[in-house]
């Protein structure tokens, strides 16, 4: 297993994507950092650039690794190893990239130019997207057998998380404005990753407006730390179940 | 006062010890008289004062009011009253229970007094010209019922207010009816209802004084000529907390201020002739909520940032007038480099429309999709209320120091 995964690892590390994505991510919040004149506002440049790009770069990237690796997943599969190594050691590599290249990227700058703990949270939550995307993108890739395909799924997921979910909430939102849509809200952000995310970050950002609330229910779950621990459960579920998914259907899948 | 001045350098000294009768001290002093108090628990239990004597402690002894009804009552001219502890008031709102309580007093000073689980703190009745000044006044009630306010005046006129501490009380600072007075260094904090609460109280100044965390911030109403100047607002949260809510002020200045992390920073509504310059809102929920009742109101020369929304209004009238205030959310440009903005700043955007509107749609601020209704209400408004609007927006924040 930890053969493979290294093998894997440095597979993945050398490519030249894994170098242009660190770059890329550092440049941003270099001119992030030069451009903002105080933190709190480096961190919202930085989030609504997370929450957009971050899993679509995952999504779009574990799929074409996965198709571009097949022949050595294939060959692999000959060999007396565990199925399930095979296939944990490329969806592991993937993450531990990703996740570098958030760290390396984002958290540089932040070494150079100091952070505080919204910005740390980001860096948290870009690492918990990438793993939830690139666990989507796995799970694209062993349901189908075409790479087009693979990547349309993936595309089709991240539209569906970041743009026509919230639309849908908002629908929902406004057509039951009477009602009190307190829980109903937060349940229906709570099955959505990226807005898990992005509520982890408004706790830090804008906390402020949140206790605004009405409902005695909101009042509690954002004035205790038990809102932080309840929507990081979820990040954590959220993490597991696509990953878990497409290391079933991988496990079962005919070559 | 030269026949005070006259008075008090032949008057007497009397020197009390505990256990002994306080009240029987006070019948026995001469006008002008100084009652010293050795340090020690003194029982005391509605000690009625009617004439000017000095009253000092030593090393702040403790007036044990034993829960039972005032343990001071004063209702004289030139009293001091310094440096004593007070303990245990009664708890109740029929007599108002106070540790120290005036009526139809004046020039009346009290400074370095510590007041602890008091249910009124000072309260303060048809008296004028008072001092009261350095005080620490804390109760650790848990309700707001079961708590009076810290410094209370009623019709009172020519005070001064100054360097109090106050938390834990129901109204930190609360002024009926009180005019011509100066409030200022006061530091009011985690009292359960208002940190700051006037009424009817005209001509007043609030200077350099702090108010954190108070269960709903700061409410004054009905009232005008109000001068606020430097106070800092800071972490007043929850769902009718304000930084300060002003509800029929008039005439009125807000000069220098720092609104921080509160929930909506300033909420007025019927206010009208208020100018607001050179305030700092950092970090509030909403800066400001001005409501469509409100009329030519000024805000010039403020620093806006940090802000989840910079402003939200109930209805499509503006009758105020914002410029030359920095908004950092601004993304216009200046090419004249006059350092002001070439494009006006709409400082109401259409999500805050809509959280006013539904209150749990919050949830989705910051997300992509609101950003894109954001940017398409931003070049084609439809639904915020076109005339508020900040002509002259600047390009860097100002500088207040």
């Amino acid at each position: 297993m930890f053969k493979l995964l290294k093998y894997a690892l440095y597979d993945i590390l050398k490519s030249r994507f894994a170098i242009i994505y660190t770059v890329f991510l550092a440049l941003v919040a270099i001119s992030i950092y030069q451009v903002s004149d105080d933190l709190s506002k480096v961190s919202l440049s930085l989030m609504n650039i997370m929450i957009l790009f971050i899993p679509l770069i995952a999504a779009v990237f574990a799929t074409t690794h996965f198709y571009n690796n097949l022949e050595f997943i294939e060959l692999m599969l000959a060999q007396p190893v565990k199925r399930i190594h095979v296939f944990l050691s490329q969806l592991l590599a993937v993450v531990i990239m990703l996740s570098l290249s958030i760290l390396l990227g984002f958290g540089l700058p932040m070494l150079l130019w100091g952070a505080d703990s919204s910005l740390l949270t980001l860096l948290a939550v870009g690492v918990v997207l990438s793993s939830v995307f690139a666990g989507f993108a796995f799970l694209a890739s062993v349901l189908t057998r075409d790479k087009a395909k693979a990547i349309g799924v993936s595309l089709a997921l991240w539209i569906y998380f970041s743009l026509v979910y919230d639309g849908l909430v908002l629908y929902v939102i406004y057509s039951f404005a009477d009602y009190p849509l307190e829980k109903t809200t937060l349940a229906l952000v709570m099955l959505n990753p990226v807005d898990l995310g992005r509520i982890l970050m408004l706790m830090q950002l804008d906390i402020s407006a949140l206790m605004g609330y009405t409902g005695a229910f909101f009042q509690q779950f954002f004035s205790s730390g038990s809102g932080i621990l309840i929507s990081t459960g979820m990040l954590l579920i959220w993490m597991l179940i696509p990953n878990f998914l497409a290391t079933r259907v991988f496990r079962k899948r005919d070559f | 006062m030269l026949i005070f001045f006259g008075f008090s350098v032949e008057a007497a000294k009397i020197i009390l010890k505990p256990g002994q009768s306080i009240q029987a001290a006070v019948d026995r002093a001469v006008a002008g008289d100084t009652l010293i108090f050795s340090p020690g628990v003194y029982t005391a239990s509605a000690v009625t004062i009617r004439k000017p004597l000095s009253l000092i402690g030593e090393n702040y002894p403790v007036m044990d009011g034993e829960n039972k009804g005032n343990i001071f009552l004063i209702a004289a001219e030139n009293v001091l009253v310094r440096g004593l502890k007070f303990i245990r008031t009664g708890k109740s709102n029929m007599d108002d229970s106070a540790a120290i309580k005036f009526f139809d007093s004046k020039n009346c000073t009290v400074e370095n007094n510590i007041l602890e689980d008091t249910f009124f703190g000072l309260h303060f009745s048809n008296s004028s010209n008072l001092t009261i000044r350095n005080n620490k006044v804390k109760a650790s009630a848990t309700r707001e019922f079961e708590v009076g306010n810290g410094i209370h005046l009623w019709k009172c006129k020519d005070n001064l207010i100054e360097k109090n501490e106050v938390s834990g009380h129901r109204d930190g600072i609360y002024l009926e009816f009180v005019t011509n007075s100066l409030a200022k260094e006061n530091f009011i904090q985690g009292n359960m209802r208002y940190g700051l609460h006037f009424m009817f109280s005209h001509d007043n100044t609030y200077l350099r004084n702090t108010f954190k965390r108070n269960g709903a911030g700061v409410a004054v109403m009905y009232t005008k000529n109000v001068t606020m100047q430097e106070n800092r607002f800071e972490e007043n949260w929850g769902s009718s907390a304000y930084g300060i809510l002003l509800k029929d002020i008039s005439d009125s200045k807000v000069i220098g201020n720092t609104f921080q992390k509160n929930t909506v920073g300033i909420y007025m509504e019927g206010s009208s002739r208020i100018q607001f310059k050179e305030n700092n809102f950092r970090e509030n929920g909403w800066a400001l909520k001005l409501m469509a009742s409100c009329d030519q109101n000024l805000f010039q020369a403020n620093n806006f940032s940090g802000n989840t929304f910079d402003i939200s209004t109930n209805g499509n009238t503006v009758l105020n007038e914002l410029k030359e205030n920095y908004w950092d959310k601004y993304e216009g440009y200046d090419l004249n480099r006059d350092k002001i903005g070439d494009v006006p700043y709409r400082p109401i955007n259409l999500y805050s429309m809509i959280v006013e509107k539904i209150p749990a749609s919050v949830m989705l601020w910051r997300s992509f999709m609101v950003t894109l209704l954001d940017r398409m209400e931003k070049i084609l408004p439809t639904m915020t209320p076109n005339e508020m609007i900040d002509h002259s927006p600047k390009m860097r924040p100002y500088d207040f120091g």
